[in-house]
Formats: C-alpha cells, sequence, structure tokens
C-alpha cells in the first residue's frame, strides 16, 4: 500500500461538517469500499473529486485549509511520506538522517525535475523553507519552521521589527544533492514533520512572481496543473516523469467545486462528479443503501474533545476529579450510535488512531460511561463550581446536536446544570477562544499534523503551545514533554509520550470524546479509492474504469 | 425632463456612500477577523497575523478604511483584493455577475410572460372560474417557501423523471439555468399575476374603456393598447425593483442548484467577513437599483403621457 498522503490539517468547518441529526443504522464495516467489482481500467482516464474553492493560492506554505491542501498535495512532493501505518517512507530523499536528533542530513534523489523541468535540488529546499519562513512574505504556516536554527532572525517575534537575515542559519548547502538541518534543540521525530506541504521545495521561476505562482503553481509532484478556473474547478494531469513512489494510476483529476456537501452527494448519484470527500448529515441516513460497495465507513486520524477553559473561575484550578467525573458522565456509546449515526467511534484516549504511538484504552475509566462513580468522582473533588457548565460551539458546523446530546448526558448522570453556548459561526467560534471569552468549555478537535503521538500532546497541552487555547498549564507535564522531545531515538520519544497519555488523566487537560471517521463515497466510474489518515482520497490510486 | 434625470443621477452619489459606508460598519461589526481565519482552528503565529493585518490595512479605524477603500474605487476604479485569496474584487465580480444575470434575465422574463399572461387572463375573466384557479395557483407559489419548491423541482424533475440534471454545471447552459430560474421567478411571478389582475379588473370598469368599446374598437386593439397601458404602471414599479431583488437575492435558489453567481459570493463574503468584496458587490447592487429605478419612472411618461416632469 502506497501513497498515503501527507499529514495536514484541516480548517474547523471543513471536517466538522460531518455531524448529523436523525437516527439511523449505522454498521461499523470498515474498509468496505475497496471497490469489489474490479474492471478493466484506462490508465489515461481523468475522474473528478469534490472540493470547495481553495481559500489561498496555492503556495505550499500558505495552505493550511483542506481545499488548498488536497490540490498543493497533488502538484508538490516532499523529502517524505507515511504509509497507512504511519510509517515514513523516502519520496523525494534518498535519506535523512540524524546521530543527535539536532543535525538532520538529507540526501536528495538525483533525477527528480520540477514540473517546468528544472532539476529539483538542495537549493531548492532551502530557498524555497528560507523564503516560507520570511516574515516578509507572509506565509500562514511560516512557524512550522520554528524549530529550525536562526528562525527568529527571519521571523522576529515583534511584527514591526526587520527580520535580521534572509536565510535560517540552521540550513546548509552541502553539495547540489545534500543539505544538513541544524535545529534549536533535538527533537527525535523532525523528520516527520517534513512530510507536511509547508515543506515542499519550489523551482526558481516561483520567485519572480509568488503571486502569478499561487495562481499556476509549479511543482514536483505526481500531478501537473493545468488550470484554475476559479469557483468551477482546477483541472491537473499526471506528471510522466514523476519518479517518485506514488506515481498516479490515472491520467488526471479534476477538484470540483460544491457549494453544499448535498449538491455534491447529488451529482455523484448521476454521475457528474466521481469522488466525494464526506457525506452531508441529510444524506448520512441512506447513503449506505445508494452506493452500496461505493459507500465508505473508515477511521481516521482526528479526535473530537471537549476543551476547558482554565482562565475561567469556574476551572481555575479546579481538582481534576471533577473533570473526570464529568467524562464519565457522558455516554459516548450511545451517542454516536444515535446522535452521530455511527459516523463515530468513542475514544479512549487523547491520541488519535492510525499515528505513531497510538496505545488503546491509554485514559483507563475514565472514557467509560459510569453514572454513580461520575458523581461521586465530582462530589469528591469539590463539586463543579455554580454547579452549572456551558459547552461552546459554532453553529455553522454540525455540532448542534451532538453537544446538545452531550450536555444531556452530563445533567441527567450527574445532576450538573449544562447549557449550550452557541456562536453563529466558526469566526465568532474562534474569536471567542483567541480573546479568552469562553465561559466554561468549547468543542475542540484535532486532525493529525504528522503521524506521531506527541503532535497529539506536545502541540494541545504543552503551556504555550498555539493548539493549547483553554491555557492548560501543568508544569510537570510540561518537563515531562521537554524530556520526550529530547530522547535519543525517534522510538524513545515515542514511548515517552506514551507514558506521558497515560498520565493525562490525573490532569485532564481536555475530556476526550470520540475519533472521526471518513463518510465518503464515489462513482462507478471508479475503483480502488482509499483514504488517507487526514481523511482525503488517496488520489494517486484511484483507478478509472474503462 | 433632462433635469429630473440629472437630479436622479445626483441622488445616486449621498445613496451610495450611504449604503457602502452602512455595508463597511456592519462587517466590522461582527465578531470575527477576516485575517484570523485564513489559520483556521489551530491557533495563530501572532506576528504574521499583525503583518497581514498591517498589509491589508485592517489594523486603521474603520472610517480611515472606509475612506480609503471608497477613494480607490472612485479615483482608480479599483475594488482592492480579497483577504484571502488575494484576487482583485473586480475578477471575482466578473467571474459571478455574468451568471447572475443570465439566471436573472431568465427569472424575469419567465416573470414578464407567464405573470402578465395569467393576470391579464384572470383580469378579464374576474370572478370566473379561470380567475379563481389563478388565484389559488398564485395563492400556493407564494405560501412554497424558495428552499421546498427548488427542492420539489429537483425531487421530481431531476430524481424521479431525470428529465434535468439534479445541479448547474460549471458552464451554466441556458438549458441547465431553467429549472432555478423558474424558483427564482416563481414567488414573484404571483406578484405579478396578481398585480396585474387587480388593476387589469378595475380599468375594465373605467370611462375610457367604456368609450373605446362604444367606438367600435376591436377587441384586441381594446386590450393591448388601452387597458394594457394603463394598468402596467404598477406592474412595470414592481419589476423594476424586482430585478435587482433577483440579482441580490438569490442566494437560496443559487445554494440549492449550485449556481456559481452574486448570490452564493455573497453568503460566502459574510462569512469569511470579507468587507471588501461584500462592499463591491454591494456597490454594484445598489447601481442597478438605482438605474432600475430611473428606467422605471422614465417608462411611466411612455405609458401614460399625463405623467410630466417638471
Amino acid at each position: 500500500m502506497r501513497g498515503a498522503k501527507s499529514a495536514k490539517w484541516v480548517a474547523g468547518a471543513a471536517i466538522i461538517a460531518l455531524a448529523a441529526t436523525a437516527c439511523g443504522g449505522g454498521d461499523d464495516d470498515a474498509d468496505k469500499g475497496k471497490g469489489s467489482a474490479k474492471g478493466a481500467v484506462n490508465a489515461d482516464g481523468i475522474f473528478s473529486v469534490e472540493v470547495g474553492e481553495p481559500q489561498n493560492p496555492l503556495q505550499p506554505a500558505n495552505t493550511m485549509e483542506s481545499n488548498g491542501s488536497i490540490v498543493t498535495d497533488a502538484i508538490f512532493s516532499q523529502l517524505v511520506d507515511y504509509d497507512p501505518s504511519g510509517k515514513l517512507e523516502m519520496i523525494n530523499a534518498e535519506s535523512v538522517d540524524t546521530k543527535d536528533s539536532k543535525l538532520w542530513t538529507v540526501k536528495l534523489k538525483k533525477d527528480w525535475k520540477f514540473h517546468d523541468g528544472t532539476p529539483v535540488t538542495a537549493e531548492s529546499y532551502i530557498k524555497a523553507w528560507n523564503w516560507a519562513a520570511n516574515i516578509k512574505n507572509n506565509q500562514t504556516n511560516a512557524s512550522w519552521f520554528g524549530d529550525i536554527k536562526g528562525f527568529t532572525d527571519v521571523h522576529p517575534e515583534d511584527a514591526k521589527a526587520k527580520p535580521k537575515a534572509d536565510a535560517m542559519s540552521g540550513l546548509k548547502k552541502v553539495d547540489d544533492y545534500t543539505f544538513t538541518i541544524e535545529l534549536n534543540a533535538p527533537l527525535p521525530y523532525f523528520s516527520y514533520k517534513l512530510g507536511y506541504t509547508v515543506f515542499s521545495p519550489l523551482p526558481e521561476s516561483f520567485y519572480a512572481d509568488p503571486k502569478a505562482a499561487g495562481e499556476k503553481p509549479v511543482g514536483n509532484g505526481a500531478y501537473k496543473f493545468v488550470s484554475w478556473d476559479h469557483k468551477k474547478q482546477i483541472k491537473v494531469v499526471r506528471n510522466d516523469d514523476y519518479k517518485g513512489l506514488d506515481k498516479a494510476k490515472n491520467g488526471g483529476v479534476i477538484f470540483k467545486n460544491y457549494t453544499t456537501l448535498e449538491t455534491a452527494y447529488e451529482d455523484l448519484k448521476s454521475g457528474n462528479v466521481d469522488v466525494l470527500r464526506q457525506i452531508g448529515p441529510k444524506d448520512l441516513p441512506v447513503y449506505r443503501s445508494d452506493l452500496g460497495d461505493r459507500a465508505v465507513d473508515k477511521p481516521y486520524s482526528a479526535i473530537q474533545t471537549i476543551a476547558v477553559a482554565f482562565y475561567t473561575d469556574q476551572f481555575k484550578g479546579i481538582d481534576p476529579k471533577v473533570l473526570q467525573g464529568l467524562s464519565m458522565g457522558i455516554d459516548r456509546a450511545t451517542i454516536t450510535k444515535t446522535v452521530l449515526q455511527g459516523t463515530r467511534e468513542p475514544a479512549t484516549g487523547w491520541v488519535a488512531q492510525g499515528v505513531l504511538g497510538f496505545q488503546k484504552d491509554a485514559a483507563g475509566d475514565v472514557t467509560k460511561y459510569d453514572p454513580a462513580k461520575a458523581k461521586a468522582l465530582i462530589k469528591e473533588g469539590g463539586g463543579v463550581p455554580g454547579n452549572k457548565i456551558s459547552i461552546q460551539f459554532n453553529a455553522d458546523g454540525g455540532h448542534k446536536e451532538w453537544v446538545e446530546a452531550v450536555c444531556n448526558s452530563i445533567t441527567q448522570s450527574t445532576g450538573v446544570k449544562c447549557a449550550t453556548d452557541s456562536k453563529a459561526d466558526f469566526q465568532a467560534d474562534t474569536n471567542a477562544r483567541d480573546a479568552k471569552e469562553v465561559k466554561s468549555l468549547y468543542r475542540s478537535g484535532w486532525v493529525l499534523d504528522y503521524p506521531v503521538n506527541a503532535n497529539f500532546i506536545s502541540d494541545l497541552f504543552r503551556t504555550g503551545a498555539a493548539g493549547n487555547q483553554g491555557d492548560f498549564t501543568n508544569k510537570g507535564l510540561d518537563a515531562e514533554i521537554k524530556k520526550a522531545d529530547s530522547a535519543a531515538s525517534l522510538d524513545e520519544s515515542v514511548a515517552a509520550y506514551q507514558k506521558i497519555e497515560k498520565e493525562l488523566v490525573n490532569y485532564m487537560p481536555s475530556i476526550p470524546l470520540w475519533y472521526y471517521k471518513v463518510n465518503a463515497g464515489y462513482s462507478e466510474k471508479v475503483q480502488n479509492v482509499d483514504y488517507a489518515q487526514d481523511g482525503d482520497p488517496i488520489l494517486t490510486q484511484i483507478e478509472v474504469k474503462k | 425632463m433632462g433635469r429630473y434625470v440629472a437630479r436622479r443621477l445626483l441622488q445616486m452619489i449621498p445613496v451610495f456612500l450611504g449604503t457602502t459606508l452602512l455595508i463597511f460598519l456592519m462587517v466590522y461589526t461582527l465578531p470575527g477577523d477576516p485575517v484570523r481565519g485564513l489559520f483556521g482552528d489551530k491557533g495563530v503565529d501572532p506576528a504574521t497575523l499583525a503583518r497581514l493585518r498591517h498589509e491589508k490595512g485592517l489594523d486603521l479605524p474603520i472610517l480611515q478604511q472606509y475612506w480609503n477603500y471608497m477613494t480607490g474605487i472612485v479615483l482608480h476604479f479599483d475594488f482592492g483584493d480579497q483577504i484571502a485569496s488575494g484576487r482583485p474584487v473586480t475578477d471575482v465580480l466578473g467571474d459571478a455577475f455574468p451568471v447572475t444575470l443570465r439566471l436573472a434575465g431568465m427569472a424575469f422574463v419567465i416573470e414578464i410572460v407567464v405573470g402578465i399572461g395569467l393576470g391579464t387572463i384572470a383580469g378579464l375573466r374576474a370572478g370566473r372560474l379561470t380567475d379563481n384557479v389563478v388565484l389559488v395557483f398564485t395563492l400556493l407559489i407564494i405560501s412554497i417557501p424558495v428552499f421546498v419548491l427548488g427542492f420539489i423541482i429537483k425531487a421530481v424533475f431531476a430524481f424521479q423523471l431525470g428529465w434535468i440534471d439534479p445541479n448547474v454545471s460549471n458552464d451554466a447552459k441556458w438549458g441547465e439555468l431553467l429549472a432555478p430560474a423558474i424558483v427564482l421567478g416563481s414567488l414573484s411571478l404571483a406578484y405579478v399575476a396578481r398585480l396585474t389582475r387587480t388593476t387589469m379588473a378595475e380599468n375594465l370598469r373605467s370611462d375610457y374603456m367604456r368609450t373605446a368599446i362604444a367606438k367600435g374598437l376591436p377587441k384586441r386593439r381594446i386590450v393591448g393598447v388601452h387597458l394594457m397601458r394603463n394598468s402596467l404602471i404598477p406592474v412595470i414599479t414592481f419589476l423594476g425593483t424586482d430585478l435587482g431583488a433577483l440579482m441580490g437575492g438569490a442566494v437560496v435558489t443559487e445554494g440549492l442548484f449550485n449556481v456559481k453567481g452574486i448570490g452564493g459570493t455573497i453568503y460566502e463574503s459574510i462569512q469569511k467577513r470579507e468587507g471588501t468584496t461584500l462592499v463591491g458587490l454591494v456597490t454594484i447592487l445598489v447601481l442597478v437599483y438605482l438605474l432600475m429605478s430611473l428606467i422605471v419612472d422614465l417608462l411611466y411618461a411612455v405609458l401614460d403621457p399625463r405623467i410630466r416632469y417638471a
């Protein structure tokens, strides 16, 4: 199995649109949709995928939402990629080695070319990363280069300050096809981060007019860019000179724009689009019977949680037992089965499935439904201040139903009053989170950036981490995270993080709810449709029938 | 007449400034920040955020932003760039407008032909069976919400009968736009029919009609020239403002049929707090409204020579 797509994260509204309303059956035969009837294949066949209009120009370091990254991932290849079990594989790199996890040596494969014919060299990487990290170029993903030595010289923390240098001192060219990366501190899983889109190389032609290059990207990936008809479609065709492992088994892809998931589903049924990334709530109860073998129901590496606003008077210095109690008062099994129609799987820990270091039942009893114990724990911990909580969510993301269900479940089992705190849309929701105005609890979620368990712990619960919007802080945990990050090898680091995950129960930085699943489908025209850890279809593998 | 037109054109200036300022202020007061939205769910890098805001001029006081934007439009015909994609707003509008114009045009034609047709038939036969059938039909259309009607049309003609594709493709061909145009035009169609019917029925009893009949004019001339010309004044007023509404108010219909027009763009711009895109769209819609009401007023003089513009 080749070609799981690079990890990347999805802007809230996209992933969350999955939640559902009515009741319905949910059989659990994951991986059913591998395409049962194999037909003759047209190797040059072109198929279409449902997407939305990319938010930003198609510059790799500027694309963080899912509509853009599915396209940039098709056009750009990075040094490494992951297989579906989360293991690293070399793509553009011959090797990525380190002795001390601090100084990394990258050797490139020598026969790679950009789509314009120029060779992919060490310079293509160094220059691209320095450009993307430079604050002058305003790339939204610039902070990803923060591990590299000299990052603050090109990206000062004060927005008004001028960058001190044009290049990061940590990047050094050895020869045309070798370069070294020096980090600020050891990071055993740094090589895993290199599979993220932001670490793509750029051709020389990019710098002449970066804005135009964002409209007409030239990459080094499995597909070549053809055209972008704004708000309608983006077309890419197979790159015949591609040297990577994930060579396309089809002629190309059309990324078709849809305004709603429902219209996309109608078009799938009438044969106007071939691959969907998700099914809208309205069609979830019927899609399995509509599509039969072509219905997809498969877990991917994302988790839904209820996060705690630790900066509020209510939860400042709260006894973790109270949060344990609230967690045990939630009947995850019933809610996922009824309200969410089997589109989620109850979580048993803080790290999602499909990443290195995932362990079952990491949270122990805390995620099991037990009203009696829940009540006892909350009492032991001194009770919920005010005996009343609220859960904030964005009303445009389809969260309302499950948030209400969770609230009811807590009230019924523990007697703690629970209200929903609805924000009109995603913008207003993030606004309240950034301004630290969340009143009590808020819905939160995390899709993997790279398939290592550190991504679900360090990036969420470390003091000051960007994903730590509830201001959770614990000195002991910070020290352990630091230790895990400086472990001698990747395996040791993963093991250290596994230990940390088991201890999270004593701190309860958030309440894990459930893991996400891909609920999607495809047309009769294509086969071999599978979905990667990030929930996106693996485009290169898809075969178009004759 | 010339002075009247000049005065109407001068009136456009305060209306234009007022509406754009209002929209600007409204978008500004919504919680949420368009640049923050670019970073999504996972937290931001404050330095990049601040720089992006500064570069787009979003850190200036709101009135100064408005001033900069308006001077850009007036002096350089520059509607600014979209915050997220960096595309010029004129490009965005240029993509969306032709589709909406076509859709609104079709809906408008359907509205006029069917609406006035039904209204005339009902008006001429006021109180008879045909009149009652039209009454029930229009009542039905007025009371069904647009999305329900759209859904029914899709369910019957696309899924049951398979006559049409459920959604409009990227080329937005005329044939594909027929179903959304019917849905979009249906509500106004009912109003047009009711308006025409009432004024027709009223005017039938007027003195000049009796005179025309007494003179022994052929029926076609009585109805076509004498009756229609007088009865259409309120209908034209309605139609004029309705064209503006068709262009701006197609959010539901466009979303339902996946039409990539103005309605969807407005919706998306509000969601993403894209003040500049929104103001650009609204400015053009305001111009459409003003122009249409000017044309309507001028048409009055044509239809009824008694109306004079001092």
